[in-house]
């Protein structure tokens, strides 16, 4: 039974051919669809050599390395924001006090309900005309930053209560459970979550596009449109390019996300799920 | 508050609303059937299928949606097909969207419990039948917390698609900080539709959840 699922039985001689002549259609047809997409690619001259030339000027592939640096700046800027602003509004949202709480979750309710577009455009806008890349980053901070406080109050509330009980026992005062006993255990069930919220924070940067900072896919419509060649502008291999980009930094992450949660798959071990 | 909707500016926040809610609607029913076949494929006995949607979802959830949108409307049109800026952007978030789905509703599959299909397999179902009779059944009815998130982030993604030439809200807050009104008011009108939909789609789940919940 090694490595069946429970959804189907084990094949047998008549199910094995079955599923062979289906996988063989199924392959048939993907492969079709594919070859497709390469001729309709093709027949639009987009691999002649002439619509990738672009990448091979110096210029162009320093634009792409400072876009992408540009990028990695804002993530991580970004990143530690969110995070410090998350911890916080987590902390206020488990207070004892009613009014920080209310306020705190207030905040979290309606930064998670905001599209990360409109935020970044008003505060582009209003306070940042001239700093594209802080409109970016505190829009960034505010989204995730509410996202990343409600997986870090749920990871904590998620150490079994008993724990808390018995640091309170001990005569522990609050920041004291909190820091010594409830933290320490949750942080190790939330390092997914956290990081694939970080994947999701990675992606948004990609917003710098619409308020003009020259991040990673803004340089690719610059590279884009200032590159004509004898078949036109190279806007799909920029695509190709500035997307493989891009997952292959988010995979990056996920891997680092998997391999934390493989290593820390002792003890209780729960499912997380993706954030859209 | 009243000055932002003087002369016709209130049919412009209209339509807006009306384009936002028209693309999210269309792209959720299409990420829903799309995410389902997926997750379908990602579970059946075939291989090349199961290839197939592991690769359609490592490719769509780690593309930036961003991405997605510049690719189907500066890419599209170079290879002759052109479509309407709005039918582009239920392509963009469909495909994309149908990746989250699709992990949503894998995830509760696994949960549901293993007796259940094998009392399908035992009365002789295939595995169609034990999919849609009775793994898929269950499974939709426990992942409704998760789908809620994915189906409320949808409205939210759906304002990239103003920057990409829609008249949705975010092309209205666009427009209207062009001619000129406060970021602030605009930004207030704004932000009460996205949270009126966003509430709208929460309550549709909470409902679903009322009627559907399985005591377990």
């Amino acid at each position: 039974m090694s490595g069946s699922s429970v959804l189907y039985d084990v094949p047998g001689p008549r199910a094995r051919a079955r599923n062979l002549i289906l996988g063989v259609l199924a392959g048939a047809g993907l492969l079709g669809l594919l070859w497709y997409v390469y001729r309709s690619l093709d027949d639009a001259n987009q691999f002649s050599a002439a619509m990738w030339d672009p990448f091979l000027y110096k210029n162009v592939q320093e634009r792409i390395l400072t876009g992408l640096l540009d990028t990695l700046r804002a993530f991580a800027t970004a990143a530690v924001l969110s995070l410090v602003f998350g911890a916080l509004l987590a902390a206020g949202r488990l207070s004892d006090h009613k009014p920080v709480r209310a306020v705190c979750t207030a905040v979290v309710q309606f930064f998670r309900a905001m599209p990360l577009l409109i935020m970044i455009f008003a505060l582009y806008q209003s306070l940042f005309t001239t700093a594209p890349f802080w409109g970016l980053v505190i829009g960034l901070t505010l989204y995730n930053g509410s996202v990343q406080a409600e997986i870090i109050r749920s990871g904590i509330n998620a150490v079994p209560r008993g724990q808390g009980e018995a640091g309170y026992a001990l005569g522990l005062r609050k920041s004291q459970v909190m820091g010594t006993v409830l933290v320490p255990q949750a942080v190790r069930s939330m390092l997914p979550a956290i990081i694939g919220q970080l994947v999701v924070t990675l992606k948004d940067t990609s917003l710098g596009l619409i308020i003009t900072f020259p991040e990673l896919l803004y340089v690719g419509k610059w590279i884009a449109s200032n590159s004509s060649t004898p078949d036109g502008y190279p806007y799909i291999p920029v695509t190709i390019v500035i997307g493989s980009i891009y997952i292959i930094l988010c995979l990056l992450l996920t891997a680092l996300a998997k391999w934390i949660e493989g290593r820390s798959r002792r003890g209780a071990n729960r499912r997380t799920s993706a954030a859209a | 508050m009243g000055r932002l909707f003087e002369n016709g500016n209130l049919a412009l926040f209209r339509d807006g609303f009306l384009q936002t809610v028209e693309i999210s609607a269309l792209s959720a029913l299409f990420a829903l059937l799309l995410g389902t076949l997926l997750a379908a494929f990602r579970v059946s006995p075939v291989p090349v299928l199961r290839v197939f949607g592991t690769v359609w979802v490592n490719l769509f959830r780690n593309t930036p949606l961003t991405v997605l949108f510049f690719a189907v409307t500066f890419g599209l049109p170079r290879l002759g097909v052109h479509f309407a800026s709005t039918t582009l952007a239920v392509i963009a978030l469909s495909a994309y969207t149908a990746s989250f789905v699709c992990e949503v509703l894998r995830a509760g599959i696994n949960t549901v419990p293993v007796g259940q299909a094998e009392a399908a397999r035992s009365l002789g179902m295939t595995f169609g039948q034990t999919l849609t009779q009775v793994v898929l059944p269950q499974a939709g009815r426990t992942v409704l917390g998760p789908m809620s998130s994915v189906f409320i982030a949808l409205p939210r993604n759906s304002a990239i698609a103003g920057a990409f030439s829609v008249s949705e809200l975010y092309h209205f807050q666009q427009t209207m900080t062009d001619l000129g009104y406060g970021i602030f008011l605009i930004f207030f009108w704004v932000a009460l539709a996205y949270l009126f939909l966003s509430a709208c789609v929460a309550l549709f789940f909470r409902f679903l959840e009322t009627r559907l919940a399985v005591a377990r």
